[in-house]
C-alpha cells in the first residue's frame, strides 16, 4: 500500500520532470522568435491575424504599454464573455433552451473566467448553453492561460535584458502562447480524453430509461475540448458542477493522471524557460526544486490526512482500512475509481498551480486534508502557481529573499546581475501585502454580517473555512471551492468578482512595473561579494522566505478554521 | 502630448477589441468544432456519452451511475445529485464536512441499511464507499469489497449460484492503470446487465 502511493505521487512527478524540460526550451524558443517545428503550419495563421489588426510584431512596448494591453485585452475579453452569457438565448448550440445568465452570475463569471480563476457559482449542466461553453468559457480558457504566459515571459526578460527600457509585444507573445504553446497540447489531449470515454457532442441531453424503469435525463455537450485546456491553462472550470470528478469529465484513472501533469506542466516548464532566457539554466533549476519542495510534501501530508480517513466513521462500524479489495480512507466525497491517494494528488496539484479543478468535494475532506489546499494557496500560488502567474510570483519571491539575505550580511541584494534598489522593493512589498489583504479583509467582513454568513452550509469551524477558503481561491484565482457555501447570492457573486480582478490585476501590474524597472538597469558581473541565487542555501533561504510571508499572515485564519476543526474531529465533538 | 496619448491608447483598445474577438472565435469555435468533428469521427461511442443499449432501449451510460434498489440487483453508492439521487443533470457531492452532524447520522442511518438488506455481514466490516456519497453523485462503480458484500444477496434473490455471481463480479472488475494509477472498481450497471443475461427470468418461487 505505501509502495503503492510513492508510486502513485512519485511516477507523475517523474513525468513532470522529464516533460517539462523539453517544453520549457521550446518555450523558450516560441518567445524568442526561433525557428520551431510547428511555424509552417502556425506562422500563416499568425501572419493573418496581425494583419487583420494591424499588430506590428517587431514592435516592443514599454512595461506600461505591455500591461495597458494586458489590462484592455483583459476589460475586452471580460466584456465579450458577459454579452455571451446574457444573449445565450439568442444563439445556436442551445438544445437544452438555456435562458439568459442573471446579469450578477454572469458578472462574477465574466470575471472569473477571464482572470483565469473559475470559480464557478453555477452548475454548468443546469446555466450554460453549448454556445456559451464553447465561445465563451473554452475560449477565455486559453485566452486567459496566454495572457498569464505572456506576462510571465515579459516579467523574465525585464531580468534578463540590459539596458533596454522594452519588454516585448503582448499581443505576439499572447497569439503565440496560444498557438504554438496551449492549442498543439489540447488537440492531443482532446482525442485521447474522447479515447478514454469523454463526451464530445452537441446533442441534446440523452433521455434514458434505467434498468430498473425509471426515467434518467444525462448531460452532454462538447466536454472533452474544453477539458483539455481547463487543466492545460490552469483555469478549472467544470463542464459540469462536479468538476472533474465527474466521471464524463474524468472517466478513467488514465485521463486523471493526464489531467494532473497538464495543471502541473506549464508552470513547472516555464522554470526552465525562465533559466534558457536567463543565459544560465541552474536559475532555472533553483525555481523548480524550490516548487517541488512544497509540492511533494503538500501531496504527501493531503494524501495521509485522506488515508486516515475520519475517526467517527470507524466507530460505526465502517471499515476504512487500505486493502486489496477498497481503498479505504475518507471516501466521503470521493470517487472509486481514484480513491482517496489519486484524489489528494488532484487537490495538491489544484491549489499548487492555480487551477482550481477537483476530482473529489473538497468541503468533506477532513480537517487537515482541506487545510493543505488552503495553504498551497495562502503560500501565493508560487508552487509551480497558475500559468505564468507562478513563475512571476516566484520571481518577487526571490527578489524579496535575495534583499533579507542581502540585509544579513551586509551586502547588496541582487537578482540576475541586477542591483536591487528601493524602487523594486517597494513594489514587492507592494506585490506581497496585496494579496493577504484581498483575502483576510473581505472574509473576517463574511464572517460577521448577515449576507456572508447566510452562505454557510456547514456548522461549527468548518463554516469559517469555507469562507475563509472563498476568498482565498478568490485573490489566488484558483477556482476551486469548498463548494457547500452557496455563492451565488449578490454579495458573494459581487465581491468575490472584484477580489478575483484585483487578484489578478493588482498583484500582475507590480510585477510588470519590477520588469520594467529591471529591464533598464545594466547587469552588473558577478563578483567574490555576490550573493548566489543558485544551490541549495538559495533554496533553503527561499522556502523560508515563502513559508514566513505565506504562513505568518495566514496562521491566525488557518487556526480558526480547519486546525480547530481538526482537534474537534479528534475528540469526537461534532456540529 | 495628451491628444498623442489618447490617441495611442485608443488604437491599443482597438487592436484588444480585434484580437479579443478573432482570437475567442479561433479558441472558442473553430477549434471545439474541429475537435467535436474528429471525435465523433474517431471515437463516436465515447463522443457522444458511451450510452449502453440493452436490446433496442438505451439503459444509461456506461460511465454513469443509476439507482439501483432491488436486492436482484448490485447496488451503487449513496449519491447526493439531485433529491433522489443519481441525477445526471445535477451532478455534485453533499459537501458535507467531516464534523457535521448531518454526515454522521447519514453514514449510521447508511450502516443499519446495509446490515438489514444483506444479513450476516460482519459490523466493523462495511466498505466505507458503500455508505458514503460520491464526489460526483454518478460514481459508475463500488469497489470489489462493496461488491462481494452484496454477492450472498444477489445470488439468493435470483437463485444463483454465489460462485457464479461471484465470477461475474470479478469480469467487470476493473483493475488499476498500468498497475499503478486509480483504485480497483467494478462497474455497477455493467455487473447488472450482465445478471440478467445470465438469469433471465425471476427466481422460482
Amino acid at each position: 500500500m505505501i509502495e503503492n502511493s510513492l508510486l502513485r505521487i512519485g511516477v507523475p512527478f517523474a513525468a513532470l520532470v522529464a516533460f517539462s524540460i523539453p517544453l520549457g526550451l521550446f518555450m523558450a524558443r516560441v518567445f524568442n522568435r526561433q525557428r520551431t517545428f510547428l511555424d509552417p503550419v502556425l506562422e500563416p495563421i499568425e501572419r493573418a491575424i496581425y494583419r487583420i489588426c494591424g499588430i506590428q510584431r517587431s514592435q516592443e512596448m514599454t512595461w506600461r504599454e505591455y500591461t495597458g494591453a494586458a489590462l484592455l485585452f483583459g476589460a475586452a475579453s471580460w466584456l465579450v464573455l458577459y454579452l455571451i452569457q446574457r444573449t445565450q438565448y439568442l444563439m445556436p448550440f442551445n438544445p437544452q433552451g438555456m435562458t439568459a445568465v442573471a446579469p450578477l452570475l454572469a458578472f462574477n463569471t465574466a470575471a472569473s473566467f477571464s482572470t483565469n480563476t473559475n470559480w464557478q457559482a453555477y452548475a454548468g449542466e443546469s446555466t450554460m448553453s453549448y454556445m456559451s461553453q464553447m465561445l465563451g468559457l473554452t475560449s477565455q480558457n486559453f485566452l486567459s492561460a496566454a495572457t498569464g504566459i505572456a506576462i510571465s515571459i515579459a516579467v523574465i526578460r525585464g531580468f534578463v535584458r540590459d539596458g533596454i527600457r522594452t519588454l516585448g509585444n503582448f499581443w505576439v507573445d499572447l497569439t503565440r502562447a496560444t498557438l504554438w504553446v496551449l492549442m498543439p497540447i489540447c488537440v492531443v489531449l482532446t482525442l485521447v480524453y474522447v479515447w478514454q470515454g469523454m463526451p464530445d457532442n452537441l446533442g441534446a441531453y440523452a433521455e434514458v430509461k434505467t434498468v430498473e424503469g425509471a426515467p434518467q435525463v444525462i448531460a452532454q455537450g462538447p466536454v472533452a475540448s474544453q477539458e483539455a485546456i481547463k487543466e492545460l491553462g490552469t483555469n478549472g472550470g467544470g463542464f459540469f458542477n462536479a468538476n472533474s470528478a465527474h466521471p464524463y469529465e474524468n472517466p478513467t484513472p488514465l485521463t486523471n493522471l493526464l489531467e494532473v501533469l497538464s495543471i502541473l506542466i506549464i508552470g513547472a516548464a516555464l522554470t526552465h524557460t525562465f533559466g534558457k532566457m536567463a543565459g544560465d539554466r541552474r536559475q532555472g533549476w533553483t525555481l523548480f526544486a524550490t516548487m517541488s519542495l512544497f509540492f511533494l510534501a503538500s501531496c504527501a501530508l493531503a494524501v495521509w490526512a485522506e488515508q486516515a480517513g475520519n475517526p467517527k466513521f470507524a466507530s460505526l462500524g465502517v471499515d476504512q482500512r487500505p486493502l486489496a479489495t477498497q481503498s479505504g480512507g475518507n471516501m466521503e466525497g470521493k470517487e472509486t475509481r481514484f480513491g482517496p491517494i489519486d484524489s489528494a494528488l488532484f487537490a495538491a496539484s489544484t491549489t499548487a498551480t492555480s487551477c482550481g479543478a477537483v476530482n473529489s468535494a473538497l468541503d468533506s475532506y477532513t480537517p487537515l486534508g482541506g487545510l493543505i489546499p488552503m495553504f498551497n494557496m495562502q503560500l501565493g500560488e508560487v508552487i509551480f502557481g497558475g500559468v505564468g502567474s507562478g513563475l512571476y510570483g516566484m520571481i518577487v519571491m526571490a527578489v524579496m529573499a535575495v534583499f533579507i539575505a542581502g540585509l544579513m550580511v551586509g551586502r547588496t541584494p541582487e537578482y540576475l546581475g541586477k542591483k536591487i534598489e528601493a524602487r523594486e522593493m517597494k513594489l514587492v512589498m507592494l506585490y506581497v501585502l496585496i494579496f493577504p489583504t484581498l483575502i483576510l479583509l473581505p472574509a473576517a467582513a463574511a464572517s460577521v454580517i448577515k449576507v456572508g454568513l447566510s452562505g454557510i452550509a456547514n456548522p461549527g469551524p468548518h463554516g469559517f473555512s469555507e469562507i475563509l477558503y472563498a476568498f482565498t481561491e478568490g485573490a489566488a484565482n484558483n477556482g476551486s471551492a469548498f463548494a457547500g457555501l452557496n455563492a451565488n447570492t449578490p454579495f458573494y457573486n459581487l465581491v468575490l468578482g472584484f477580489v478575483m480582478l484585483a487578484g489578478r490585476f493588482l498583484m500582475a501590474i507590480p510585477a510588470l512595473a519590477i520588469a520594467g524597472s529591471m529591464a533598464e538597469k545594466k547587469a552588473v558581473p558577478a563578483s567574490s561579494g555576490t550573493f548566489p541565487t543558485t544551490g541549495v542555501s538559495f533554496v533553503v533561504l527561499l522556502v523560508a522566505v515563502i513559508l514566513i510571508v505565506g504562513a505568518l499572515v495566514f496562521f491566525a485564519g488557518d487556526a480558526l478554521g480547519p486546525i480547530v476543526e481538526h482537534f474537534a474531529m479528534v475528540n469526537g465533538k461534532l456540529f | 502630448m495628451a491628444a498623442l496619448e489618447v490617441w495611442r491608447l485608443t488604437r491599443l483598445a482597438l487592436i484588444a477589441v480585434k484580437l479579443t474577438i478573432l482570437l475567442t472565435v479561433l479558441t472558442g469555435l473553430v477549434y471545439p468544432l474541429a475537435m467535436y468533428g474528429l471525435a465523433n469521427l474517431f471515437f463516436p461511442a465515447q463522443a457522444r456519452g458511451s450510452l449502453v443499449r440493452n436490446g433496442d432501449r438505451v439503459v444509461g451510460s456506461e460511465l454513469i451511475g443509476q439507482n439501483f434498489s432491488s436486492p436482484r440487483y448490485f447496488h451503487g453508492r449513496p449519491s447526493a445529485a439531485g433529491e433522489k439521487g443519481y441525477d445526471a443533470t445535477s451532478s455534485g457531492g453533499s459537501n458535507l464536512g467531516p464534523t457535521n452532524r448531518a454526515l454522521i447520522s447519514a453514514v449510521e442511518a447508511r450502516v443499519k441499511a446495509v446490515l438489514a438488506e444483506n444479513p450476516g455481514v460482519a459490523p466493523g466490516r462495511i466498505p466505507v464507499d458503500l455508505v458514503t456519497a460520491s464526489g460526483s453523485g454518478l460514481d459508475p462503480e463500488i469497489s470489489v469489497a462493496a461488491a462481494e458484500l452484496q454477492v450472498a444477496r444477489v445470488a439468493k434473490a435470483r437463485n444463483m449460484d454465489p460462485q457464479r455471481v461471484r465470477e461475474l463480479v470479478r469480469k467487470y472488475t476493473r483493475g488499476r492503470w498500468a498497475g499503478i494509477f486509480g483504485e480497483p472498481g467494478v462497474n455497477v450497471l455493467m455487473l447488472n446487465l450482465a445478471l440478467d443475461r445470465a438469469n433471465a427470468t425471476p427466481p422460482s418461487r
